[in-house]
């Protein structure tokens, strides 16, 4: 069976249900594909054994290049490029430069972590996403097994230890 | 499977499930427009269009068109530029502040706060725009960028041009901030519509799958953009208050502006949600998701900040009077008693006394005198820039230059422009897009909802 592409569905109400349910199933060595919920379920990361983000390293290095950037440009423009006696003060005046500098730190850290999380997510306007469930968005969590990551289990024993976890609902879905 | 604190009051009654969340906030996006809401919107373009011809007239004639004089450089326009920025302000409190001090009951305001932020931050900006009297030429003048005279760059020293960098960053973060929270729900309204609505909200729900990993990252974008944007509004107004804290002019040059005018900045602002947040829940049938709590919450923040605002005004007098500085000493009862006296005292009756009515809860529950309230400390902050603005510089060093300030039409007239403008955007986002954050409010019924009914 081609991977990817069949799925048995785990419909859950309940977010602590399905907490347990994940754990659960994790336990008996079954490939959990994904999870779809219309909030975001606090720890569930976590029992799905993901990695912690990155994204906060990615914030602090655009943050740096930011501070960088607006600090040498500062300093070009007022000291080297074009000197100007302003008030009688230095021309290289660091204090008079924090302002700025702050800002752009905080415009590149932000713009620059929100742009890796779009790649990272596959975010894209007119972007389009494998939808499993409509109602995913709307009151139900759903969880995803593909069938050809678990061949040897088996597709009925896969729908058992679903409803068994405390799916309402066990569906299947095919993609193209 | 419901479970109710009986130590904190729910935030979220009438035993909402997730599919009335759900139900609630999208059929405001997909119903018809109800025939108040066209009133309304067709109010505020009113406002826009009728403003536009003051607007265009001070572009076409320049600014001689407003009541500026040699002595009073700066007066409406920056009084409405420090004004709307202020407002803005709470919208960011809400979201980023509140977040981090996990305050759950944001949850249910923060969405329009944020609008309301990214509004009042576009009609600011167009105060210092207009006030180039060429924008057209703007870019260079506010920008480092090239130019032709060699190139001469702009001045870094300048808070004028910190402002420049302030104002835009805080524009554009805040929008990303609130566009990142939006993407899940404009999802819902994608997987319950059909036909042009589909083909609309797919595009803007940027391919959202709700998956697991992607709502892990979500939360973490959301706590940095928050931790991002918590100095970032501290730092906005701090640098709006160094273009008068940096000057010597007698009546700005003090070091108390910075958390004098972050203070009324949040004060002003949570005004104006109030405000907002009122008329919307009263037309969207909100009331289980705004409810009287969080109006009383609301009022305490602003008897907080009224309250650290009074305190300023007192200690800016104090100072003046131990300084021992005769011409600040001079700024300061002019300012009470010269000839703008009404302008300071309806300044100090807003903002000094009104609030302090919050202290009785029957006034911070009632929902009619929350409202009044609210505007009556939107205009005694306005008062508060315009008397910080034009009663020091009214009076200036040579007494043969003493002068008043009196508005011209244009002046009403762009001010008008950009309250139109402001309406027109917020009563297009209150009919187009959620106006409560639907999966925040999710991911709080179990722990914060009364107990379903049925």
């Amino acid at each position: 069976m081609e991977r990817d592409k069949n799925f048995i569905l785990g419909v859950y109400d309940d977010e602590d249900v399905l907490m347990d349910a994940v754990t659960q199933i994790r336990k008996t060595g079954v490939k959990i594909h994904e999870v779809y919920s219309p909030f975001p379920v606090h720890g569930l990361d976590e029992v799905l054994g993901y990695r912690r983000s990155r994204l906060p390293i990615a914030a602090f290095i655009f943050g740096l290049i930011g501070t960088t950037l607006a600090l040498t440009m500062q300093f070009y423009m007022m000291k080297f490029d074009w000197p100007m006696i302003i008030g009688g003060k230095d021309h290289a005046s660091l204090p008079a430069f924090i302002p700025v500098t702050f800002e752009l730190t905080v415009l590149l850290a932000a713009f620059g972590m929100v742009g890796v999380f779009m790649v990272a997510s596959n975010l894209k306007p007119w972007g389009q996403a494998r939808i499993f469930d409509l109602r995913i968005t709307d009151d139900k969590h759903v969880m995803a097994i593909d069938l050809a990551n678990n061949a040897s289990i088996g597709e009925e024993k896969l729908a058992d230890v679903l409803k068994l976890t405390g799916a309402t609902e066990v569906n299947k879905k095919s993609f193209e | 499977m419901q479970v109710t604190s009986s130590v904190r009051e729910p935030l979220i009654t009438g035993g909402k499930t997730l599919k009335d969340v759900t139900h609630d906030i999208s059929r405001q996006v997909e119903g018809k427009p109800s025939m108040l809401w066209l009133l309304a919107l067709l109010v505020s373009v009113g406002a826009l269009a009728l403003g536009f011809i003051a607007l265009a007239a001070t572009l076409w004639e320049g600014i001689g068109m407003w009541g500026l004089n040699k002595t009073i450089g700066w007066a409406w326009d920056i009084t409405n530029f420090v004004w709307w920025v202020g407002i803005g302000h709470a919208g960011t409190l809400i979201s980023a502040v509140l977040l981090l001090f996990r305050q759950k009951w944001r949850m249910a305001i923060n969405r329009a706060a944020e609008a309301m932020t990214i509004f009042a931050v576009i009609c600011a900006a167009m105060f210092p725009i207009i006030h180039m009297g060429r924008p057209w030429l703007g870019a260079y003048w506010a920008l480092p960028l090239p130019n032709t005279f060699g190139s001469l760059w702009v001045n870094f020293n300048s808070p004028l041009l910190w402002d420049v960098f302030a104002i835009s960053t805080y524009f554009s973060v805040s929008l990303v901030f609130w566009y990142i929270a939006l993407i899940p729900d404009f999802a819902t309204i994608r997987d319950r519509a059909t036909g042009l609505r589909k083909v609309i909200y797919s595009a803007l729900a940027f391919g959202w799958d709700g998956a697991a990993k992607t709502w892990s990252r979500f939360e973490t974008v959301s706590l940095i953009l928050a931790g991002l944007a918590t100095p970032l509004v501290l730092s906005v107004h701090t640098i709006v208050s160094f273009d008068f804290a940096t000057s010597v002019i007698p009546g700005w040059h003090t070091t108390i502006f910075p958390p004098y005018f972050v203070a009324g900045a949040i004060f002003s602002g949570f005004a104006m949600v109030l405000t907002l947040m009122i008329v919307t829940r009263k037309v969207f049938k909100l009331e289980d998701y705004i409810t009287i709590g969080h109006i009383e919450l609301m009022n305490i923040v602003i008897i907080i900040t009224g309250s650290i605002v009074g305190i300023a005004y007192i200690t800016e007098f104090f100072i003046a009077w131990y300084s021992g500085v005769a011409a600040e000493q001079y700024a300061f009862v002019n300012r009470a008693f010269g000839p703008y006296w009404w302008a300071y005292w309806s300044m100090m009756t807003c903002n000094v006394i009104s609030p302090q009515l919050f202290w009785f809860k029957k006034i911070r529950t009632s929902i009619v005198l929350t409202f009044i309230l609210s505007l009556v400390v939107n205009i005694g902050m306005w008062f508060e820039r315009f008397v910080i603005i034009v009663t020091s510089l009214h009076r200036d060093f040579l007494p043969s230059s003493w002068a008043m300030f009196y508005p011209t039409w244009a002046d009403v007239g762009v001010y008008l422009f950009t309250f139109g403008l402001f309406f027109t955007l917020f009563f297009l986002f209150a009919k187009f897009f959620p106006v409560i954050n639907m999966f925040e409010i999710k991911s709080i019924i179990k722990s914060s909802s009364t107990k379903q009914s049925k």
